[in-house]
């Protein structure tokens, strides 16, 4: 394993500076720290009890300086004469002077700790930063064996208290030796014995009690992988948690985790009980010492052969020397711990053949082309060193389209991988050019090759931010020339070594995709998307998206357009009960209660259904209306059935979930509610929690019969009434309903129903989406809606994504990179046959002339592609043109 | 009409009539109503079935294909159930439904029926009692037939 640095060696190369700065600004505040001290006695001494004031109107001198020197150098050197002063204005001045020392003092110490702090903290930004920056240039083999987890914690825990240390490392032991040596002088020139004495015991301190904290820091090194091993286990139940249920093993992951916690808690047990063993001897040690001067001392003082003046200076003097010599012990055993953490944390992040690349590609490497790949002896092996590849001999012009076929697990999907570059070539060489493809800077071989496998990682962020993320290879930097907090940001970047990019700027190098800007390059990510065929996953997602009006003024204007054509389109023909509209002046059957006084949209989760009772304002419409008898009948009615129908159901009855409006866990309470009804003694808390039941609602879906005539008519005066009497505060949480406009809060899809789509009729929502899509398309706003729909967030991994997207996702990725060469190997597992063959015509007309190398899983695609390689038991079994070649040669 | 008329009705179709009234109200309320347009298909024959659907209003035609196109063979009016044997067993559509005019279903979900099924296991036995009731009907008619064809000397 490399070597690397010691925590001191790390700490002094990167803090010399300030360590220094501080320790000179703590020496400074030692002269003031020591006046405050003296000052008390001289005010005491002095005005307070008279001295030097004993003859009525005597002044004393104040700020009277005195440097005082050996004789033989200079004698006395008065640096200030000071003024005189009677009793009382000397003691002011004294007073305020004690004052002012104090803030002055205080001062000095508020300055010292930020120091220290802003130290530690550039320390662990940059230690952070290289942690992390090591990640990135981790060898793939490593990779696969860490947790992320275990490096998560390590990179944000372990090595935190290094932050709280540094400030520490130099200036604090420099400073307690320093008072725990004056002590020691002090005693030393009191009595030469007694001196001798304390001194040595000081010795056996300093020796035995750090050897006894030996074990301790072990014990802590070890709680430390224990701690960091508990991280991993619990990455792997929160990312494995579906498979443990499925297989019914969570008591088995409770077992092992009782284990752990088990061990930990030994761990720490052990600690504490040597700690505060070590602790209580320590004090003990220090106890000799006194008791050492009272036996000798007193002895030779009753003996008259020491002077009792002396032995009480002495022992004055050495209550000074334990503080310091205990806190110096402290000190060393948390530098001790610090010191074993960091080295911990080294060892993990030092593995053997990691990358040492710059984070800038050198000027050099960003114009390195090449035309042809050259294979020679290409071999390849898994982790166990069987052989996958043997000897693979090979030329890829990067003009070509390559078709890679053969038996499963006979080398055409490892042939594919070597592209990658995570697996390192065991024999042979792969030529870009003239350089090793392996030896290309991450960046260049990002921009010349690109992989779509089976497998891809995506980010939790937006589509669009997923499909160009393969583009951000341009590093750009934060400019020299910003002002102020800029200036300040990248000051202290270059002072903590981490490189000065900045994130927020564009990173997308537009001149070599041979586009001018972001909007044409949105234009091919669409050509993109219809081409690997998620063209109508997006434009789904799309619809179901809010557009930002403010933005899209024109966008959202052709969308109340196809409002009004939908509508016009549904009354014309049979299709009328396909939507119910929005209509200000009649109740909605599909909508809910609660939807139906809201009349509106909102993104604020008050509004909800199950919400709603709660808003202040909704209550007063409720009052107002005088509805609160009538739904607490309604809660009532649905309270009663769900009793009559639910009773009887198991309480993880999946019904509960899917037509419930009360949770099983709820029945109960309703059961006594619904009693209390019936004996005529409801509750203040009865009536508000029936009258919050039918807000949700549906009467078209739930079909209880609730919406009599006359309840039609209050609901939609309260709809009336809400939206009249609306508090501005909330008015502006709230969209309502209207023909004419844009509803900001609703999605794109709503928007253009303005209605609900009815519950009972058969096919409707089918029906209604082809619809709206005819009407989309006749207005031109298809990349609109797709657009939009490229901001669909894909979730932690892309789990919001089916496989099937998350491959094509995969795909369009590596498309928009208009690489040199693309290899496509297992990137469409999940999809049929029919889309295959589709998906793999387009891309190589797509990409006519340009490098594609695609491993397929059956041969019957192969004829597509200018030359076929064919792999068997890992070796190149034929190289064959394609028909295509074929019929153009 | 709200589900109180719906559970009358489901009441008076034999496979449910000797469930009790909560049970045929939960049925009925986890049941999903849907109206099909005059010449809606509501299944084809030889589709895989997965709910019947008990006719509320309107009227349905039962089609059969035969080599020359569709024959309808019978007309089935409200209050009527179609598609039953699908909540048994994984049996094809044996014809093609279509609505000759504007039809009002309630549509009962193998799944939620089954479940219903599983919760309830009283309910099971009323089943399986009407079940050998019609099964005893079946093979009283059967051999009936058998008789009959004997009669005639054709077997």
């Amino acid at each position: 394993m490399p070597a690397h640095q010691t925590l001191y060696q790390y700490i002094w190369r990167h803090s010399r500076r300030d360590q220094l700065a501080i320790l000179a600004l703590a020496l400074l505040a030692q002269p003031f720290y020591f006046l405050t001290l003296t000052l008390p006695k001289l005010i005491i001494n002095g005005p307070i009890h008279g001295k030097g004031f004993e003859v009525e109107g005597a002044t004393q001198s104040f700020l009277h300086v005195v440097l005082e020197f050996p004789v033989w150098f200079s004698g006395q050197w008065e640096l200030m004469t000071g003024f005189p002063l009677e009793r009382i204005p000397y003691l002011v001045a004294l007073s305020v002077s004690y004052l002012v020392l104090v803030g002055l003092n205080g001062f000095l110490k508020f300055l010292v700790n930020t120091m220290k702090g802003r130290l530690g903290e550039r320390l662990l930004r940059r230690l952070r930063f290289e942690l992390i920056d090591r990640v990135l240039r981790f060898p793939p083999n490593h990779l696969r064996r860490v947790k992320q987890s275990e490096i998560a914690s390590m990179v944000k825990d372990e090595v935190e208290p290094l932050g709280g240390f540094t400030g520490d490392a130099i200036v604090w032991p420099v400073f307690l030796a320093g008072q725990a040596l004056t002590a020691m002088v002090f005693i030393i020139a009191q009595n030469f014995w007694l001196g001798i004495v304390s001194g040595m015991i000081v010795v056996v301190q300093a020796v035995v009690i750090p050897r006894l904290r030996k074990p301790i820091l072990k014990l802590g090194k070890l709680r430390q992988v224990q701690a960091r091993e508990l991280a991993g286990r619990v990455g792997e139940i929160v990312d494995g948690n579906a498979d443990i249920r499925m297989q019914g093993t969570a008591n088995w992951e409770r077992a092992e985790i009782v284990g752990r916690l088990a061990r930990i808690f030994d761990i720490r047990f052990e600690i504490y009980q040597r700690k505060y063993f070590v602790k209580s001897l320590n004090n003990f040690i220090a106890q000799i010492t006194p008791f050492v001067f009272y036996l000798v001392g007193g002895y030779y003082a009753i003996m008259g052969k020491l002077d009792v003046g002396q032995l009480v200076a002495v022992i004055m003097a050495y209550k000074d020397l334990p503080g310091p010599i205990k806190e110096l012990i402290d000190w060393d055993l948390q530098r001790q711990d610090v010191e074993i953490k960091y080295n911990q944390v080294m060892d993990q992040f030092h593995p053997e053949g990691m990358q040492d690349f710059d984070t800038q590609p050198a000027a050099e490497h960003k114009t390195i082309s090449f035309d042809v790949l050259e294979l020679k002896n290409v071999t390849v092996a898994d982790d166990s060193g069987f052989l996958l590849l043997e000897d693979i001999d090979t030329r890829l012009p990067l003009n070509q389209s390559v078709a890679v076929v053969g038996p499963s697990g006979g080398g055409k999907e490892a042939f594919g991988q070597v592209f990658t570059r995570q697996f390192p070539l065991k024999d042979g060489s792969i030529k870009a050019g003239d350089t090793e493809l392996f030896h290309l800077h991450d960046a260049v071989f990002g921009r010349h090759i690109a992989y779509a496998g089976a497998e891809a990682y995506f980010f939790p962020t937006d589509l669009r931010e997923n499909i160009l993320y393969g583009l951000r290879t341009e590093a750009r930097s934060l400019s020299q020339e910003g002002g102020g907090e800029q200036r300040r940001q990248l000051q202290e970047m270059i002072r903590t070594g981490n490189p000065t990019f900045d994130a927020s700027a564009d990173w997308i190098d537009y001149d070599t995709l041979g586009v001018s800007n972001g909007k044409e390059l949105l234009d091919r990510v669409i050509d993109i998307l219809s081409i690997v065929g998620l063209e109508n996953d997006v434009y789904q997602f799309g619809l179901q998206s809010r557009l930002d009006p403010q933005k899209n003024r024109e966008a959202a204007e052709h969308i109340v357009e196809a409002r009004l054509a939908l509508h016009k389109r549904l009354e014309e023909t049979d299709l009328h009960q396909l939507v119910e509209r929005f209509d200000p002046s009649s109740y909605n059957r599909n909508a809910t209660i609660a939807e139906n006084i809201l009349f509106g949209a909102s993104s604020d989760p008050a509004f909800l259904p199950q919400n709603l009772s709660k808003l202040s304002h909704f209550q007063r419409v409720v009052a107002e209306e005088s509805l609160e008898s009538h739904l607490v009948a309604m809660g009532l009615s649905i309270a009663e059935t769900m009793i009559e129908l639910f009773a009887e159901l198991p309480p993880d009855h999946p019904f509960f979930d899917e037509f419930g409006f009360i949770p099983s866990s709820e029945l109960p309470h309703f059961q006594q509610v619904t009693k209390r009804a019936r004996s005529g003694s409801m509750t203040y808390a009865d009536r508000a929690s029936l009258s919050a039941l039918p807000l949700s609602y549906i009467d078209s879906r739930h079909r209880l019969g609730l919406i009599t005539p006359d309840i039609r008519e209050r609901l939609l005066a309260a709809r009336k009434t809400f939206a009249e009497t609306i508090p501005p505060d909330s008015k502006s949480k709230i969209s309502f309903y209207d023909e004419g406009t844009y509803n900001t809060s609703a999605s794109i899809l709503d928007n253009i129903l303005l209605g609900r789509v009815s519950y009972g009729a058969a096919k409707a929502q089918e029906q209604v989406n082809v619809l709206v899509r005819e009407i989309l398309d006749t207005l031109d706003v298809r990349d609109l809606i797709i657009e939009a729909g490229l901001g669909f967030n894909c979730g932690a991994g892309g789990k919001r994504l089916s496989t099937a997207q998350r491959q094509k996702l995969s795909l369009a990725r590596a498309l928009i990179k208009e690489p040199r060469l693309l290899v496509v190997n297992g990137a469409l597992a999940n999809l049929d046959d029919e889309q295959k063959t589709k998906i793999v015509e387009r891309v190589l007309n797509y990409r006519k002339s340009r490098a594609t190398l695609w491993v397929l899983t059956k041969d019957d695609l192969a004829p597509g592609f200018d030359r076929t390689l064919q792999f068997e038991q890992g070796r190149l079994k034929s190289d064959t043109p394609g028909q295509h070649a074929q019929a153009s040669s | 009409m709200s589900i109180h008329s719906e559970v009358d009705l489901l009441r008076k179709i034999p496979l449910f009539a000797s469930i009790d009234t909560a049970k045929l109200k939960l049925l009925a309320f986890t049941s999903e109503r849907l109206t099909f347009a005059s010449g809606a298909v509501l299944f084809r024959e030889g589709e895989r079935g997965d709910s019947a659907y008990l006719i509320l209003s309107g009227k349905v035609e039962v089609n059969l294909n035969s080599p020359q196109g569709p024959v309808t063979v019978a007309t089935i009016k409200e209050h009527n159930i179609v598609g039953e044997m699908a909540l048994l067993g994984d049996i094809p559509r044996t014809a093609t439904i279509v609505a000759t005019e504007p039809v009002e279903t309630l549509r009962i979900r193998k799944d939620q029926f089954f479940q219903l099924l599983r919760d309830l296991p009283q309910m099971t036995l009323e089943i399986m009692r009407e079940l050998a009731v019609r099964l005893n009907h079946a093979n009283r008619e059967l051999s009936a037939a058998h008789a009959k064809l004997r009669d005639a000397g054709l077997n």
